[in-house]
């Protein structure tokens, strides 16, 4: 850490222009950016860490960690030759055996991001990839072929905090989308429109900014984008291509793909509806419409840099505003993924992942539909919160009765499939150990709220009463399942 | 605080805003309202199909429904070969299909069109709230209800969210209860507004849940064969209502009607999950004497085109057919199946706005006092006896 320190401390002396002051993070400032930008955590060593920085300098730091590539290794099935469809002649037990074997690899997937979500040293990379595998939406639900769904996944990560533009044209290119979206079907003559719509209503413009004869046009543009059969690789199929004369947004022209996106990216719409998006995601529930049109003005001026929208949503006023601590609830992810961090045990995997992600409402790999995840306030319902509650019941009990809660947790929830994969691990918090072995910072009962929750707890349990028992109050509390 | 101490004083802050709530047939005369959601636009025209009429098999050859397949209602329309089940509704008068439902300026975009139908709004309006939500709007309550609101199978629903509404989430009421125990509720305000959606939400569970184990003596398995996501929930369904759980609506939802690619096959499974579960819960409720406080109500976001598509499916269309049942519905057909021939842009004109059913379900059946003002102009359909 040290050696970057020294490195940033020139930068951030050179931007006080800026409007954010060069004082030092409050603990509690520390602890609001590193859980808005990561999942919904933060360690006393990661806030101590960042507290000799100004707002601007840890933002900085925050990016400049960023990751293209993830660190725990892949499951090892996505680096051989993908099947994409049963063998010929298969009868009707082979072609389920087939398709389970499929799903499995999909609960290794599942497995594998959590696993870096939970490891990652740069826990902005993963939240990020999220945050566009929510935008760029596909599921293994329609594309039933894992390796298309991990290759996408790269993709993602690999632009996660790069550029918008090139992230879309991938994205268009993209295997998992092709197939997702219909668009191997889109052909001259026969077109599909399903992509053409998304990429306007939900990539790029949002809902009531082309007309439907837009779409079509699109449509047409984007003919013969489709995927090779055997590699599942992208493919561009002339004899399927739709060449003739579009009219597009007032253009015209003989358009294909590549250009309606370049259409698209010329209007101002298309920034100020990202940075809308994002600002839901990591500022507030609140839009703050004078701020959010700055930020999409920088963030369109520097050709959809990335790092530029977030650097405008982290240093803006709403972000770091008192009141807006603790106002974004804890997606399903962020809880689990954020618990584990916090108390750095390994996450559950296998079927219990499954099934915990499942019963939370946030499966990644599988949103409900091509909106993604609604978040917000979506996430909380009678029964979400019933669940929350079991799972950190379910996380803090002792180890000893491992098995016993595992039948027990795996009865709480809606009955699997019948996977065979691994029946998965369910991790224990040990309080007592934790509270023990770490800084002094866990053993005070003043610190521990302030690192552990965004916001008071609603019930403050006794800080006379045992430190394990104390922590436990605090994760049961509602304050718990904000950010 | 502890459980009983809570409900004292919530009961005490209910009669005092009862005075002046008015009361609806929901809590006077215990009625119940199923919403059935068929979720990714259900191909209406194979559902309720026009087999007298040219124009359907011409536009649809490869997954048209074979006249002699369609169970007839009258000369000119017929049911899908596995609503069969369903027949013996119509056969009793107690089932009603209404056709050509849909509204002025039909929107195709799934998320703008589930918006519209959940809130009750016009095509280019945006409204937050459920339309339940809305139409419950001091609606008075009965002290022992276990929710004004309950959504089954395990999803969120924007019908029933909104301010005053007590809506709650579950799939299964004994789990429900089991995991409700140990929650302990605050009275607390707060304006942090994600607080304040936690604690009331907690508020509810607790609620629900003390009514839950009320009635839990009460509470018999149900008789009837119930297959499927959709038949887990409307057994449930069918629960709480023998028990008297005092719910006025119930939301369950099958998914899956989508159907771009490759339709027959799959849209028949989706039909006999319906009809066959349909039927069940009407059996179940008949058998327990519940179906005269029952009403069922199935719908769609949007139906699906007229022309077939290149892929063996159907894309994203307009006006469709729904389904009313209940002992006191006044069985028959309603509204009018659209012209397949004048289209409008390749999609079917609607007959009846879709709000009509609503009146029809939050007026003439649950009677709730805010209803009206949700609904405005649209006028029931009369499909209620008595």
């Amino acid at each position: 850490m040290r050696p970057l320190l020294v490195a940033l401390i020139p930068i951030g002396i050179a931007s006080l222009s800026f409007q954010s002051t060069a004082t030092a993070l409050s603990v509690s400032e520390a602890r609001h950016l590193l859980a808005r930008t990561g999942f919904g955590n933060a360690s006393w060593q990661e806030i101590q860490r960042l507290r000799p920085l100004s707002r601007q300098q840890a933002v900085n730091a925050l990016l400049q960690g960023v990751k293209r590539k993830a660190t725990v290794a892949p499951p090892a099935w996505t680096q051989s030759a993908p099947v994409f469809r049963p063998p010929r002649g298969a009868d009707r037990e082979e072609r389920r055996t087939f398709y389970r074997a499929r799903r499995q690899e999909a609960l290794t997937l599942v497995d594998w991001w959590v696993r870096e979500m939970a490891a990652t040293r740069s826990p902005m990379t993963e939240r990020m990839t999220l945050f566009w595998h929510n935008h760029f939406t596909t599921s293994f639900r329609k594309v039933r072929a894992p390796h298309l769904l991990y290759r996408q996944n790269v993709t993602l990560r690999r632009y996660a905090l790069d550029n918008f533009r090139v992230l879309t044209h991938a994205m268009a290119q993209d295997a998992a989308m092709v197939v997702y979206l219909d668009n191997f079907r889109n052909r001259r003559g026969k077109p599909n429109e399903n992509f053409a719509r998304e990429l306007l209503e939900l990539f790029t413009l949002g809902e009531g900014r082309y007309s439907e004869r837009d779409i079509k046009e699109a449509a047409r543009s984007f003919t013969g984008w489709a995927i090779d059969r055997d590699t599942g690789a992208f493919r561009f199929y002339r004899r399927r291509h739709d060449g003739g004369m579009k009219t597009f947004m007032g253009r015209r022209g003989r358009f294909n793909g590549d250009q309606i996106i370049e259409i698209v990216l010329k209007r101002p719409q298309v920034a100020t509806y990202i940075t809308r998006k994002a600002w839901r995601a990591f500022v507030s529930e609140m839009p703050n419409a004078r701020e959010i049109k700055v930020i999409a003005t920088r963030f369109r001026q520097s050709g959809y840099d990335i790092k530029t929208l977030m650097r405008g949503l982290l240093l803006s006023r709403a972000f770091w505003a008192e009141a807006n601590r603790g106002r974004l609830f804890k997606s399903p992810i962020d809880l689990i993924v954020g618990t584990v961090r916090q108390f750095g045990v390994a996450p559950p995997n296998g079927r219990m992942l499954f099934r915990l992600t499942r019963s939370l409402g946030q499966v990644p790999f599988m949103p409900p539909n091509v909106k993604g995840w609604p978040g917000g306030k979506r996430w909380i319902t009678a029964n979400t919160l019933l669940m929350r509650r079991q799972v950190l019941q379910a996380l803090l009990r002792r180890p000893a009765t491992n098995r016993d809660r595992e039948r027990k947790m795996g009865k709480m929830m809606t009955p699997g499939r019948g996977d065979r994969m691994m029946k998965g691990r369910m991790v224990a918090l040990d309080l007592d150990r934790w509270v023990r072995a770490g800084p002094p910072a866990r053993r005070d009962a003043k610190r521990v709220k302030q690192f552990l929750l965004a916001v008071a707890p609603v019930r403050a349990p006794d800080s006379s009463a045992d430190p394990a028992r104390f922590v436990r109050a605090l994760l049961l509390d509602p304050a718990y399942q904000l950010k | 605080m502890d459980r009983r101490t809570f409900l004292t004083s919530a009961a005490a802050a209910m009669s005092a805003s009862a005075l002046s709530a008015s009361a609806s047939a929901a809590a006077t005369k215990r009625r119940t309202l199923i919403l059935v959601e068929l979720a990714g636009g259900n191909d209406g025209l194979n559902t309720v199909i026009p087999f007298d009429d040219p124009a359907y098999q011409a536009a649809r050859p490869r997954i048209a429904i074979d006249r002699n397949q369609a169970h007839h209602l009258d000369q000119r329309l017929g049911l899908h070969p596995e609503l069969e089940p369903l027949m013996a509704g119509w056969k009793a008068r107690d089932t009603a299909v209404i056709s050509g439902v849909g509204y002025d300026r039909p929107n195709r975009s799934h998320f703008r069109s589930i918006d519209i139908w959940e809130t009750a709004s016009d095509s280019t309006q945006v409204l937050e709230d459920g339309w339940i939500a809305r139409a419950m709007k001091n609606h008075k309550r009965d002290a022992r209800s276990v929710a004004d609101a309950v959504v089954l199978g395990g999803k969120s629903s924007r019908v029933v969210a909104g301010e005053g509404i007590k809506a709650v989430s579950m799939t299964n009421p004994d789990r429900f209860v089991r995991q409700a125990r140990g929650i302990r509720t605050s009275r607390q305000q707060s304006k942090n507004p994600a607080l304040a959606h936690i604690l009331s939400v907690q508020s509810q569970i607790d609620r629900a849940a003390y009514r839950l184990g009320e009635i839990a003596a009460r509470t018999r398995a149900v008789q009837g064969e119930f297959k499927g996501r959709l038949g887990q929930q409307l057994r449930v369904a069918a629960r709480l209502i023998l028990a008297e759980a005092r719910i006025p609506v119930i939301q369950v939802s099958l998914g899956g009607f989508d159907t771009h690619i490759n339709q027959v096959g799959r849209h028949r499974n989706l039909m006999r999950q319906l009809g066959q579960n349909l039927a069940s819960f009407r059996g179940a409720l008949k058998q327990g004497g519940a179906w005269d406080r029952t009403v069922v109500m199935t719908y769609s976001e949007f139906g699906r085109r007229v022309r077939q598509n290149g892929s063996g499916g159907t894309d994203h269309g307009t006006a469709a057919p729904l389904f009313v049942m209940g002992g006191q519905v006044r069985g028959g057909l309603y509204g009018a199946q659209p012209s397949l021939t004048n289209l409008d842009a390749g999609d079917m004109r609607f007959a009846v706005d879709y709000r009509r059913v609503y009146a029809s379900a939050a007026q003439e059946w649950l009677e709730l006092p805010a209803a009206r003002a949700v609904l405005g102009r649209h006028r029931p359909l009369d499909l209620i006896r008595g």
